[in-house]
């Protein structure tokens, strides 16, 4: 019998355990680590953050339907990895730490033959002075929606903001809190949709929307922007997004890397090295993405954490991570199998793995500061990754060490995005995108890196629909309900 | 004036961009409209999910 441990049970370590042990059947083992109780679909929580869907429609707790499943679910947090084993035992465990269970903080050691990591991104509040609380937790400054319970507070304070802005004026800053964010999309969504709701709640006229970002330009999203064909003309994200900023009255400060957030101010550099400050009564800045900082350790107990992670923390898979140019970048830079290349059978999936450079065009300013999108990895592809491990680490089970590995890069692979303007059946919008394939590949489609027949955006109320309608059924899918094999990722 | 020209006065930045007038507005949350659109979309989507997995 061989035991896969998946560490993470978000959207790609869930869609890896729950596949691998359908596969497996009872003959294997399959472990899940992770230390939240519930399951969380993230992108519903701008909902929350505007006090349109409850902290209970967008989680569920993990342990029935791991029961359910027969996946062995341990709330408990990854500490480090021994992938050769320790003196006197070549069997690789990893060690880990109850957060749950009756068991909060005690430790144990887990032996497995595979190993996926899918522990998502650490949210590194504290890379920015005044963004964290100096412990690695959001600060007093801003609010933030990348997990429930920090969409539920968003929500709290929005509403003090909108009952304030009925008799005077306050400023809403939404945007990335660092130089090397990524997830603008979230950003997006969440600016729109304070800006529908404040109209909704007749207090729109008081309101002042200000977006701030790392982008160079708007609609970027990390994903050096996409061209579409609209009426006949192949058309830059970037005119799109200007005009649904301008349309909605939100200025932008773009090209900046916030340096320090201080009560109701940011501090900011800017690509052409100039400083600015913006002030603010209610701030949503999206922290940088690191890895979560998990340790790794040989036989002999020496550190060897640098050969298995890059040095943002995220793990080193069969990319060419070769320090280039960006004009030598390359589709096939991307991995393809998210196996480590030290330990074969060790994956990472989703967020965890670590890209080999950005996708957009990198850009520092005169001072040297990186100002920059970090390459974004949506829900569809972390999903699609998390499956293809799945199947690789079966083949490897059942087939031996030499079995056939799956291949799917990011470069081959297309994304469907819906991004919410605002939530309501008659009134609600959203830019449905599709984008193919997510890492432009200028060698086969030269000029835009797309293809443009796949490629394509449109912002409406069918684009709200699709995306509510996707709520339920990745909840759905996500509580291996009948059918949820079918429902794509 | 006409309500989409407001904001272009706004700002230097905005008067630079495109802003939608009343009927590709109208568009945008016309029921009938959107749910053409819905199925169209629908099957872009799912031609790029297939091509992706
Ligand atoms: C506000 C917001 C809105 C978004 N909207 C969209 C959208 O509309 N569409 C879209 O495609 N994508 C969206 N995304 C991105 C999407 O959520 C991510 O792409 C996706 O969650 C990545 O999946 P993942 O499994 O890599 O990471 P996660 O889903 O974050 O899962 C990581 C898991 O690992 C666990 N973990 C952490 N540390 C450890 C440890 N030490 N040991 C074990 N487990 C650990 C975490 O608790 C978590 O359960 C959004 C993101 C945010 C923040």
């Amino acid at each position: 019998m061989a035991r896969l441990i998946v560490m993470g049970g978000g959207v790609a370590g869930h869609t890896t355990a729950t596949f691998a042990k359908k596969w497996l059947g009872n003959d294997h083992e399959v472990v899940v680590v992770t230390p939240n109780a519930n399951w969380n679909w993230i992108p519903s929580n701008i909902w929350v953050g505007v006090g349109q869907m409850k902290k209970e429609d967008v989680v569920f707790p993990l342990a029935p339907v791991y029961k359910k499943a027969g996946i062995d679910y341990r709330q408990a947090k990854a500490v480090s990895i021994h992938p050769e084993g320790k003196e006197g035992s070549d069997k690789q465990f990893i060690t880990i730490e109850y957060t749950g269970q009756g068991k909060e903080g005690q430790t144990e050691e887990l032996e497995y033959d595979y190993l996926v990591n899918a522990t998502g991104p650490k949210l590194n509040f504290d890379a920015t002075p005044g963004l964290g609380d100096g412990n690695g937790q959001i600060g007093a400054n801003t609010v933030s929606v990348c997990t429930a319970d920090h969409a539920v507070h968003a929500n709290s304070e929005l509403r003090r903001i909108f009952e304030k802005a009925k008799t005077e004026k306050q400023k809403i800053l939404v945007g990335t809190g660092h130089g090397m964010c990524t997830c603008q999309g979230a950003a997006f969504e969440y600016i729109f949709n304070i800006e529908h709701e404040a109209r909704k709640a007749g207090v729109r006229d008081n309101l002042e929307f200000k977006w701030i970002s790392n982008e160079a330009f708007l609609g970027d999203f990390g994903m050096g922007g996409l061209h579409m064909k609209v009426g006949g003309y192949v058309v830059s994200s970037k005119l799109f997004a200007e005009s649904l900023y301008a349309e909605r009255g939100v200025d932008w400060i773009l090209g900046a890397h916030v340096n320090k957030v201080e009560e109701g101010k940011v501090h900011y550099e800017q690509l052409d090295g100039t400083m600015g400050e913006e002030e603010f009564d209610f701030a949503m800045l999206i922290p940088p993405f690191a890895g979560v900082g998990l340790k790794a350790y040989a036989k002999d107990g020496s550190d060897i954490t640098d050969t298995i992670f890059a040095a943002n923390g995220f793990m080193k898979v069969d990319a060419d991570y070769t320090p280039k140019p960006y004009e030598e970048w390359k589709a096939s830079d991307w991995p393809r199998k998210y196996q480590n290349p030290t330990y074969s059978n060790m994956f990472a999936a989703g967020i965890a793995f670590a890209p080999p450079h950005l996708i957009s065009k990198p850009a520092k300013s005169p001072n040297g500061t990186p100002i920059n999108p970090t390459p974004p990895r949506t829900g569809m592809p972390s999903g699609i990754i998390g499956k293809a491990v799945a199947h690789s680490v079966c083949d490897m089970i059942k087939n031996g060490e030499n079995a056939h590995i799956h291949e799917i890069s990011m470069a081959e692979m297309g994304a469907a995005c819906v991004a919410s303007a605002g939530k309501g059946v008659f009134d609600g919008t959203a830019a449905a995108m599709t984008v193919y394939p997510v890492v432009p590949d200028f060698e086969k489609y030269p000029g835009t890196g797309r293809d443009t027949d796949y490629t394509f955006g449109e912002i409406g109320l069918a684009g709200h629909w699709i995306k509510h309608i996707l709520h339920y059924l990745f909840i759905y899918k996500a509580k291996l309900k009948p059918g949820w094999t079918l429902i794509p990722e | 004036m006409k309500e989409e020209e407001v904001n272009f006065g706004k700002s230097d930045k905005f008067n630079l961009t495109m802003i939608p007038g009343k009927f590709a507005r109208f568009l945008r949350t016309c029921v009938i409209w959107q749910f053409i659109r819905f199925l169209i979309i629908n099957v872009k989507m799912i031609i790029v999910v297939g091509k992706s997995h």
